[in-house]
C-alpha cells in the first residue's frame, strides 16, 4: 500500500513539479511520521544531560513506596543514547547501577553493577515490557525515543493542556513490546508530549501517562517535572518526579563504560 | 574525618561530599539433623553482622575514599565471630585511567554456580559455604580504558588467609583447620608481592576477559598433620601461575557463559572449566513474573583428587522474579556430582519489607555418601536459615 502511495506521489510530482511539496496529499501514516520526526528533530543537540528522579509507587490501597534514582545520558550521533543510572533508594539496592547503550534498531547493550558482589553483569535487553523496579513504568517507557522504534498514524487534532495537540498513534516495531499501540498527544507549538494512552497486547486500554510542569532548558529543550502513570487494569500508579535537570555538563564517551559503572554512586 | 561524627548521613562541606550507608543483619540457622562431629552440638545458631560504609568524595569527584568495616558475632563459633575491613580504598580518576589503592574487592567471571576465575580476593569461608563472601585485598590497581578494551594492572602486596569454621561451627570439615599454623611455599610468606594483569572488552553481544595471575594461590592445600597428638588440617599456600578466561554471549533471552582456568604450580598443572547458560522467560503467562532457567557444568582435570566441589558436576537452577514493589524473588539450585554421585539443593526466597528491611529464607540440603567427596563433611548439615537485614 505504501509503495502504491509512493508511486502515485511521484507521478503527481512529475506532473506538477512547480507545486509545493506540502500541498501534496499526505497520508495519515506520513503525517504521523512527519510529526514524530519533527518532535525528535526539535530535541536534538542537547549533547548530555543529568537529572535526579524520584519514583512514588502507589498500590490500590494508596500505600506508597519510594525509589530514588540519578541519571546521566549522552546523545550519540547516528545511534541511540548512552545512559548511566544509579539507584539510591530503596536502601537494599543502593549503589546498584545500570549502563545502557541503546540502539534505534536491534537489541540495546545493557550492564548491571551489583555492589555487594562488586560484579558487573551483562544482562539481556529483551525484557522491554517488564516493570521497572516494581513500578507501573515498563523498561520500554523509559528508553530514549527513536523514530525507528515505531510506525505511525496521525489521528486528529484535539485541544490539550499544551494548546492544540496532534493525536498520533504509534505502533511498536519490536515484537517483544508489551503494547499493540500508543496514542500520543503532541502540542503543535512546541511538539511536547502531554499524554500517552497505552494499549496492551490484547489491544485493551492498559495505562495512561500524563506530563506536567514543563520547563525549557537552554532555550530549546522542554522537560516535564512530573510524569504520572496510571494503570487502569490493576489500579496502581507511579509518579515520576524529576529534579535538577542539567544540560551540556561536559559528559563524554569516557563517562559511560564498565569502570564508570563500578564507581557510579 | 570529623565529618563522620555529624549526625547527618550526607554532608557537603568545603568541596568534600560525605555519605554513610550500610546494613545490619540478624541470622537464625536451624539444623535439621544432629551434628556429625564432636563440638558441633547445636541445632540452632544465632548470628549478627554489621557492615557500614563511609564514603568521601572531593576534587569534583576525581578523588574518593571508601571505608567499609565488617563485624560478625556468632553464638557458637569463635572463628565465625570475626571482623574485616572489606574496603578502605582511595580512587583517583583521570580522563581514561583510574588508580585504585588500598583494601578492595574485585570480581571476575560470568557463571553463577561456581566462580572459577575469580582470584583476587580470598574467600571468607566462615561467612557462608557458597564462596561468595570475600576478604578485602591490599592492592594498587591501575585501570586503563582504551578503544580496545579495559586493561587492569595489579600489584597485590600481602596475602589474606582463608577463614575456616572452628571446632564449634557447623558446615566444616571433619578435622579442625589450624589456620594459625598456615605455611607458605614462598620464603616471603604472606608478604609475597603478587601481580595480575587483566584485559576485558565488550564487542557486539560478547563480553570477555583474560588474565594472568602470578603469586600466592588463594586456595590452600589442606595438609593432614599430627598436631599435639591430634590429626589436624594445616593450610599450605603455594605459588601459582594462573591464566583465566571468561566469556559471555548475550543473545536475545539467552546468556551463554564460559570460564576457563589453567594453573601451574610446583606440584601440578591443571585446567578447569565452568560453563553453561541462563535462559529467561519474560512475563510468564501474562504476569510481570520472569522465570530464569540455568544450567551449568563444572569440570576439573584433577577429578576426584581436586580439592574443589565442582570437578565433574552438573548444576540446574531456576530464578523466579515477581517484579513487584517488594522485589520478591525465589531461587532454587541443584548440584549433582557425577563422580561421587552426591547432590546439593539450595532454595532461597527474599523480599523487601517497607523501604529499609529485607527478609530471606534459605534452605540448604546435602546428600553425600562417599567419604572421599568434599561434600561428605556437610551431609548432616542440612539447614534452614532466616536472615533479616536493616539498611540505612
Amino acid at each position: 500500500m505504501k509503495s502504491l502511495t509512493k508511486s502515485f506521489n511521484s507521478l503527481l510530482l512529475a506532473a506538477t513539479v512547480v507545486m509545493p511539496v506540502m500541498a501534496l496529499a499526505e497520508t495519515a501514516e506520513e503525517k504521523g511520521l512527519a510529526i514524530s520526526k519533527e518532535a525528535k528533530v526539535r530535541d536534538l543537540g542537547w549533547a548530555d544531560m543529568q537529572a535526579d528522579m524520584r519514583m512514588v509507587l502507589r498500590n490500590k490501597q494508596g500505600q506508597e513506596s519510594l525509589r530514588e534514582i540519578r541519571m546521566k545520558s549522552l546523545e550519540v550521533a547516528d545511534d541511540g543514547d548512552k545512559s548511566l543510572t544509579v539507584f539510591d533508594k530503596p536502601r537494599d539496592v543502593k549503589g546498584t547501577a545500570f549502563l545502557s547503550f541503546s540502539h534505534p534498531v536491534g537489541a540495546d547493550d545493557q550492564w548491571l553493577y551489583l555492589p555487594a558482589l562488586k560484579r558487573v553483569k551483562r544482562i539481556a535487553s529483551r525484557n522491554k515490557s517488564g516493570p521497572f523496579m516494581g513500578s507501573e513504568f515498563a523498561y520500554e517507557d523509559l528508553t530514549s525515543f527513536e523514530i525507528e522504534k515505531y510506525s505511525y498514524k496521525y489521528l486528529r487534532d484535539e485541544a490539550c493542556e499544551g494548546g492544540t495537540c496532534f493525536v498520533v498513534e504509534q505502533y511498536p516495531v519490536d515484537k517483544h513490546s508489551g503494547y499493540t499501540r500508543r496514542v500520543v498527544w503532541i502540542d503543535q507549538n512546541e511538539y511536547r508530549i502531554w499524554k500517552v494512552d497505552f494499549f496492551d497486547r490484547k489491544n485493551s486500554p492498559l495505562k495512561t501517562l500524563t506530563f506536567e510542569g514543563y520547563n525549557q532548558y537552554l532555550s530549546k529543550y522542554w522537560r516535564a517535572d512530573l510524569q504520572k502513570m496510571v494503570n487502569h487494569q490493576n489500579g496502581k500508579s507511579t509518579d515520576l518526579v524529576w529534579s535538577d535537570y542539567r544540560f551540556q555538563t561536559g559528559l563524554s564517551d569516557s563517562d559511560f563504560n564498565k569502570n564508570t559503572l563500578k564507581r557510579a554512586r | 574525618m570529623m565529618l563522620a561524627a555529624l549526625p547527618l548521613s550526607q554532608v557537603q562541606a568545603e568541596g568534600i561530599y560525605f555519605e554513610m550507608a550500610g546494613k545490619v543483619s540478624g541470622e537464625l540457622r536451624y539444623f535439621t539433623e544432629e551434628a556429625q562431629f564432636a563440638g558441633q552440638d547445636q541445632e540452632t545458631n544465632i548470628s549478627f553482622a554489621a557492615e557500614p560504609e563511609f564514603f568521601w568524595e572531593w576534587n569534583e569527584g576525581s578523588d574518593s575514599l571508601t571505608f567499609t568495616p565488617f563485624l560478625r558475632v556468632d553464638q557458637h563459633d569463635d572463628e565465625r565471630t570475626h571482623g574485616d575491613i572489606r574496603e578502605l580504598s582511595w580512587i583517583h580518576v583521570g580522563e581514561d585511567w583510574e588508580l585504585r589503592a588500598g583494601l578492595r574487592k574485585v570480581f571476575w567471571g560470568v557463571t553463577e554456580f561456581q566462580h572459577l576465575v575469580d582470584v583476587i580476593n580470598q574467600t571468607d569461608a566462615v561467612e557462608d559455604f557458597d564462596g561468595e563472601d570475600k576478604l578485602g585485598q591490599q592492592m594498587v590497581n591501575l585501570s586503563l580504558v582504551r578503544d580496545w578494551g579495559i586493561l587492569d594492572l595489579f600489584l597485590l602486596p600481602g596475602f589474606r588467609e582463608r577463614t575456616f569454621a572452628g571446632d564449634d561451627g557447623r558446615l566444616r570439615f571433619g578435622l579442625p583447620v589450624l589456620t594459625d599454623r598456615a605455611t607458605y611455599e614462598s620464603a616471603a610468606g604472606e608478604n609475597h608481592l603478587d601481580t595480575a594483569i587483566r584485559w576485558s572488552h565488550s564487542v557486539d553481544v560478547y563480553d570477555m576477559g583474560v588474565y594472568w595471575f602470578h603469586g600466592t594461590g588463594r586456595d590452600p592445600v589442606l595438609q593432614l598433620q599430627n598436631v599435639n597428638g591430634q590429626p589436624s588440617l594445616v593450610p599450605h599456600y603455594q605459588q601459582v601461575d594462573q591464566i583465566g578466561f571468561d566469556l559471555q554471549a548475550t543473545i536475545d533471552s539467552w546468556l551463554w557463559k564460559l570460564e576457563l582456568l589453567w594453573q601451574d604450580n610446583n606440584t601440578e598443572s591443571y585446567s578447569a572449566v565452568q560453563g553453561g547458560f541462563e535462559y529467561t522467560l519474560y512475563g510468564i503467562s501474562d504476569t510481570a513474573w520472569d522465570l530464569g532457567l540455568l544450567m551449568e557444568y563444572g569440570w576439573d582435570e584433577r577429578r576426584e583428587d581436586a580439592p574443589v566441589s565442582a570437578q565433574n558436576d552438573l548444576f540446574f537452577g531456576a530464578r523466579l522474579a515477581l517484579n513487584d514493589a517488594e522485589s520478591t524473588e525465589v531461587l532454587a539450585g541443584i548440584s549433582h556430582d557425577l563422580d561421587f554421585d552426591s547432590q546439593g539443593l539450595i532454595v532461597e526466597a527474599s523480599r523487601r519489607y517497607g523501604d529499609n528491611w529485607k527478609a530471606s529464607i534459605d534452605g540448604r540440603f546435602f546428600y553425600a555418601d562417599d567419604p572421599a567427596d568434599p561434600a561428605y563433611s556437610f551431609r548432616k548439615d542440612d539447614h534452614l536459615q532466616l536472615t533479616v537485614e536493616r539498611f540505612f
